[in-house]
C-alpha cells in the first residue's frame, strides 16, 4: 500500500509541476462554458434582409417595418431587379430577399389577398428554415392586426408550458453536455498520453522492473487523473449554477457517483489507447481525433439524438459519452433517482470493465 | 534548397514508417466524414406525443387523429390522470403531452373558443421550440378545417370573405431541399483537414525537442526558415491531399453540388492550410513536452470549431463574439467553401476571407520563425 501510494505521489509530482498543462486544464472549462453561453446560440439575430418592393404603398411599408422592428432583421438594401438576387446572395452577407407584388395593397382591398415572397440562402439549410420561420410569424401577426376587428370564431386556444426549463435556456443543455465533453477527452488524453510517453521516454522500463503489479502501475496512474477530473467537474458546475443559474435538482450524491463512475471509463478508454501505441503522437492523435468530434456529435450534445436516421443512432450507442449525457441531464434538471437512469450506469459500468479487462490483456509486461 | 529537401524527406520517411499514423492521417478523416454528416440535423422527427383526452368527444378524437397522421409526431401514450402524464414525461418516454380539458367540444361551438394545454420537455431548449411550433401548426390546420366544414353557419362564411390574406411564397435558392448534408459535408471536411493540420504541427518540433532530437537538427547549418519550411510542407502535402481525398467522397457518396471553381477552392486552401500549420508550429515552439503542446492545441481548436459558423451561425453570435471570430482562421475557410461549392461564387467574392488569411499566414508564420531558437 505505501509503494502504491509512492507511485501516486510520483504521478502527482508529475502534474502539479507541469505548472503550464494544469492552467489551462483549469482555465479551460470556466472559459469555454462563458463564450458556450454568451456565444453559441441558434436563435437567429441581425439577419441581412434585401428587399424588392414593387408596390411601395403604405401596407408594404407598414410590413417592412414590423419585420425590422425587433432585432431579428436587419435592411441591408433595396434591390431593383429580381436578376440581382443571384450577385447579392453570392456575395454572401444577405441570407434573405422579401418580394411584395405589384399593387400590393390594391389587392389586399380588391380581392382580399396579396402575394409576396420570402427567397433564403439555404445554404446553412437550419438558419435558413428558421429565417423563413420567424419571418413569416411576423408577417402572419400583422395579418392578424389587419382583421382584428372581425371576429374570427370557432377558435382553439392553445396554452404551452415548458416543463424543467421554462425559458427555454440553452445553458441548460450545454453544461451537461460540456462537462460531458471535457471529462471524457480530459481524462482519455491525460491517461493516454502519460503512459506513452513512459515508453517513449524509456522510463516505462524502469516501471515494470519494479515490484509493483501491472494493475498497480496502472491504478497509480489513474488516481491522480480521477481527482483532477473532479475538480474540472466541479469547476464546471459552480460556474453554471453561478452564471447561468443552471439548477442541480437530483442528489448531489448521485451525480457525483455517476462523475466518478464516467471519469473512469474514460481514463480506462485512455488506457486502451496507451497500450496500443508507441509514440505519444501517435495517442494523441487517436485520443484527440477519434474522440473530440465523435464526442462532440453524438453524444446529443449539440444535435438531439432522436433527429438522427437509426443506423446513426445506433453507431451513437458506441460512444459512452451518450449514456453519460443522457444521466448528467436527468439528474441535473430533472432530479430523477437512480431508478430511472440504471441502465445508463450499467452501460458505462460495462464500457469499463471492457477498457480495462482488453487493456490489462494488451499491457505488456516487457517492452 | 537542398536542406529543405533533406529535411522534407526525413519528415515524409518518418510519417509513412509509422503504419498507425497513415491510418490515422488518412482513414480517420474518411471515416468520421461518412458517419458524423449524418448526425447533424435539427430537423424534427419523431416527437413523442402523450395524450390526456378529458373530453372526448367526436372534436377531441379527431384533433387527436390530426396528431397520429403528423410525420413529426408519433403518438405513444395514453394518460388516464395528470399524475400518469408527469410521470411520462419524467422519464422521457413522451417530449410532451396534450390536455384536452373537459367540455372542450361545448365550448367551442358554444362560446365560439376553448383552449387545450400543452406541456413540454424543455431541458433541450431548441428542440422544445420547435416542438411547440409543430404543435400550433397542427393545431391551426385542424382549426381552419373545422371552420371551411361550418362555413354554411351564416357569421363564419360573412368574416371569412371579410378576411383579408397574405400569401406567402417560399423558396430556398441553392438547396431547396434544406438538406443539411450538402451543408454539413463540406463543413466537416474543413473541420477534419484543419485539425490534422493543426495536431500534426502542433506535436512536431516539441516531439523533436523532448526526446532530444531537436540538438542534432540545431547543430547543423540548416537555416530557420528552411527547417520550418522543411518541416511543414510535407503537412501541407496531407492536408490538401485529405481535402481532395474528402471532396472526391463527398461527390461519390453525398452527390454534394460543387457548383464553383475546384482551382479556387484549393489555391483558397493552400493558403489556409500555411495559417493552421503556423500556429500548430507557434504552439511548438512556446511548449516544452507533447502534453502541453497537447492541451494547447485542443484548446484552440475546440474554440476554432465552436466559433467557425458550423454549428451556430456567426450572425447569431453577440458582436463581441463576432469580432473575436475574426482571429479565427477556420471562420474565413468554413464561409468560403460553402460559397465556392454551393453558390458558385468567384474569387471577388471571396477576396476579402483570402485576403485576411494571407494576412494571417504571414503574421503568424513570421511570429513562429521569429520565436524558434536554435540555441537553448
Amino acid at each position: 500500500m505505501k509503494r502504491f501510494l509512492y507511485f501516486v505521489q510520483k504521478e502527482y509530482f508529475h502534474i502539479v509541476r507541469d505548472y503550464r498543462s494544469l492552467i489551462i486544464l483549469l482555465a479551460m472549462p470556466p472559459i469555454m462554458i462563458l463564450l458556450f453561453g454568451y456565444a453559441i446560440t441558434n436563435e437567429i439575430r441581425n439577419v441581412k434582409v434585401a428587399v424588392i418592393d414593387q408596390s411601395k404603398d403604405q401596407t408594404t411599408e407598414d410590413l417592412k417595418n414590423k419585420i425590422f422592428a425587433g432585432n431579428y432583421f436587419i435592411f441591408d438594401s433595396e434591390l431593383a431587379s429580381l436578376s440581382q438576387i443571384e450577385k447579392t446572395f453570392r456575395k454572401g452577407k444577405v441570407k434573405e430577399v422579401i418580394i411584395f407584388e405589384p399593387d400590393f395593397e390594391e389587392n389586399l382591398k380588391r380581392t382580399g389577398t396579396a402575394n409576396m415572397q420570402l427567397i433564403a440562402d439555404a445554404t446553412d439549410p437550419n438558419v435558413a428554415a428558421s429565417i423563413l420561420n420567424y419571418t413569416s410569424m411576423i408577417i402572419r401577426t400583422y395579418q392578424m392586426e389587419m382583421n382584428e376587428d372581425l371576429q374570427i370564431p370557432l377558435s382553439i386556444k392553445t396554452e404551452v408550458r415548458m416543463r424543467y426549463n421554462e425559458e427555454l435556456r440553452g445553458a441548460f443543455l450545454f453544461v451537461p453536455g460540456l462537462i460531458t465533453i471535457i471529462l471524457m477527452l480530459v481524462s482519455a488524453m491525460m491517461t493516454s498520453i502519460s503512459i506513452t510517453r513512459e515508453k517513449e521516454l524509456g522510463t516505462m522500463e524502469a516501471l515494470l522492473v519494479s515490484p509493483m503489479k501491472p494493475i498497480q502501475i496502472i491504478l497509480a496512474k489513474i488516481v491522480p487523473y480521477l481527482i483532477l477530473g473532479v475538480i474540472e467537474a466541479v469547476i464546471i458546475l459552480v460556474v453554471g449554477s453561478t452564471v447561468f443559474g443552471v439548477p442541480i435538482r437530483g442528489s448531489w450524491l448521485l451525480l457525483f457517483f455517476e462523475g466518478i463512475l464516467f471519469i473512469l471509463t474514460a481514463l480506462s478508454l485512455g488506457l486502451l489507447i496507451s497500450t496500443i501505441t508507441d509514440s505519444q503522437q501517435t495517442a494523441l492523435m487517436i485520443s484527440l481525433m477519434g474522440l473530440m468530434l465523435p464526442t462532440m456529435l453524438l453524444s446529443g450534445f449539440i444535435y438531439p439524438l432522436a433527429n438522427m436516421p437509426v443506423s446513426i443512432q445506433i453507431f451513437a450507442n458506441f460512444v459512452p459519452a451518450t449514456w453519460f449525457n443522457i444521466a448528467i441531464k436527468n439528474i441535473m434538471l430533472k432530479g430523477v433517482g437512480l431508478e430511472i437512469i440504471w441502465k445508463e450506469t450499467l452501460i458505462l459500468l460495462g464500457f469499463t470493465i471492457f477498457f480495462v479487462s482488453i487493456s490489462l490483456k494488451k499491457f505488456k509486461t516487457r517492452l | 534548397m537542398r536542406e529543405i529537401i533533406i529535411i522534407l524527406i526525413k519528415e515524409f520517411r518518418q510519417i509513412s514508417r509509422n503504419k498507425q499514423m497513415l491510418g490515422i492521417i488518412f482513414g480517420m478523416p474518411l471515416i468520421q466524414l461518412l458517419i458524423l454528416a449524418n448526425a447533424a440535423t435539427f430537423e424534427m422527427k419523431n416527437i413523442n406525443i402523450g395524450i390526456l383526452d378529458r373530453d372526448i368527444s367526436s372534436v377531441s378524437r379527431r384533433l387527436v387523429g390530426k396528431f397520429e397522421g403528423s410525420r413529426y409526431f408519433k403518438l405513444t401514450d395514453w394518460f388516464e390522470s395528470e399524475k400518469e402524464a408527469e410521470i411520462s414525461l419524467e422519464k422521457g418516454d413522451c417530449d410532451l403531452y396534450l390536455t384536452i380539458p373537459q367540455g372542450f367540444e361545448k365550448d367551442l361551438f358554444k362560446e365560439n373558443s376553448a383552449v387545450t394545454f400543452f406541456v413540454v420537455n424543455a431541458i433541450d431548449g431548441s428542440k422544445a421550440a420547435l416542438a411547440s411550433q409543430y404543435t400550433s401548426s397542427v393545431i391551426t390546420d385542424f382549426n381552419q378545417e373545422l371552420r371551411e366544414e361550418n362555413i354554411n353557419h351564416s357569421t363564419i362564411a360573412m368574416n371569412l370573405n371579410l378576411m383579408k390574406n397574405i400569401n406567402i411564397e417560399y423558396s430556398n435558392w441553392y438547396n431547396p431541399e434544406l438538406n443539411y448534408k450538402t451543408f454539413m459535408v463540406p463543413g466537416l471536411l474543413v473541420l477534419l483537414v484543419s485539425m490534422v493540420s493543426l495536431f500534426l504541427s502542433g506535436m512536431n518540433l516539441v516531439r523533436e525537442k523532448e526526446l532530444g532530437t531537436i540538438e542534432q537538427i540545431n547543430v547543423t547549418p540548416i537555416k530557420k526558415y528552411q527547417l520550418i519550411l522543411g518541416k511543414l510542407l510535407p503537412f501541407w502535402i496531407i492536408g490538401m491531399f485529405d481535402l481532395g481525398l474528402g471532396l472526391v467522397v463527398s461527390k461519390l457518396v453525398y452527390h454534394i453540388p460543387i457548383v464553383g471553381s475546384v482551382p479556387l477552392l484549393f489555391a483558397f486552401a493552400g493558403v489556409f492550410i500555411t495559417v493552421l500549420l503556423g500556429i500548430g508550429f507557434l504552439i511548438s515552439t512556446i511548449t516544452e513536452t507533447q502534453q502541453q503542446s497537447m492541451f494547447l492545441t485542443w484548446f484552440f481548436s475546440v474554440i476554432f470549431i465552436l466559433l467557425s459558423g458550423l454549428f451556430t451561425a456567426i450572425e447569431n453570435m453577440p458582436q463581441w463574439a463576432q469580432t473575436l471570430t475574426y482571429f479565427n482562421p477556420l471562420r474565413y475557410f468554413m464561409d468560403s467553401v460553402r460559397m465556392i461549392l454551393l453558390k458558385g461564387s468567384g474569387f471577388s467574392d471571396i477576396s476579402f476571407n483570402m485576403g485576411m488569411l494571407l494576412v494571417y499566414s504571414v503574421v503568424i508564420n513570421g511570429l513562429a520563425i521569429l520565436l524558434y531558437k536554435k540555441t537553448s
